[in-house]
């Protein structure tokens, strides 16, 4: 288990009382989030499926690659690792 | 209330009549305070939708990235977002309501080959986009 730190994004922050950032003991992105899970309750059902996989809406980064490009919910974490939430920004006029 | 400084938003305008008929997007930088959002920047962004770039924006994670850092690094955070609507109202539609989050401001820009008609500015509220004022101090 390595200690990180996961960045949180503005429409996320409800569920971390206001925190921008939230530490984190995990070895992979999937147990990261879990640990994000127990200290911030709510915050996983708007980042998982009910099948806990990846919502579509929402992008997990560690560091600056993006865990989808790697292994996805197992990719591991190192100590000292930053992840970031980045939600999905969309839309358009039609 | 969101404040757009006129400069901030002739950068805008600037970039959204540089991309027309595309859609352009970006995102707002500043801070939030007592019911005021302030923009202290905006920044461009990929539009990564490039079959439907005339009527759709999928704003490239990457950029986000990048400008989320960088907001940080300043004392600062994403406070919201900006794209156009080539000729089409400046009004959010179906497609920027499903996938809006609470929280950020929406900046929507009217823009015609004559140049930008309409600015307006959204937050969403539970399901539904309410107004907000615009003002430049």
């Amino acid at each position: 288990m390595n200690h990180a730190t996961i960045r949180i994004p503005t429409p996320l922050r409800v569920f971390t009382k206001g925190q921008d950032e939230v530490k984190v003991r995990a070895a992979t992105v999937g147990e990261a989030l879990a640990n994000l899970g127990e200290q911030c309750p709510g915050i996983l059902e708007r980042v998982l499926d009910k099948d806990g996989k990846l919502r579509p809406f929402v992008n997990v980064y560690v560091g600056s690659a993006d865990v989808r490009s790697m292994k996805g919910l197992a990719t591991a974490v190192d100590a000292g690792a930053v992840l970031s939430i980045v939600p999905a920004v969309a839309g358009g006029r039609r | 209330m969101l404040v757009l400084p006129s400069e901030i938003r002739a950068e805008l305008e600037s970039w959204v009549e540089t991309g027309y008929p595309e859609e352009t997007c970006g995102l707002l930088v500043g801070s939030f305070g007592r019911g005021r959002t302030e923009t202290r920047r905006a920044t461009r962004a990929r539009n990564l939708n490039r079959e439907r770039a005339r009527d759709r924006y999928d704003l490239d994670p990457a950029d986000f990235l990048a400008a989320d850092v960088a907001a940080r690094s300043d004392g600062l955070e994403i406070v919201g977002v900006w794209h156009s609507h080539p000729d089409h109202p400046a009004q959010p539609s179906e497609t920027d309501r499903a996938a809006a989050w609470e929280g950020w401001s929406y900046v929507i820009v009217e823009v015609t080959s004559r140049g930008v008609a309409a600015l307006r500015s959204w937050r969403l509220e539970g399901p539904t986009f309410v107004e907000e004022p615009i003002s430049s101090s």
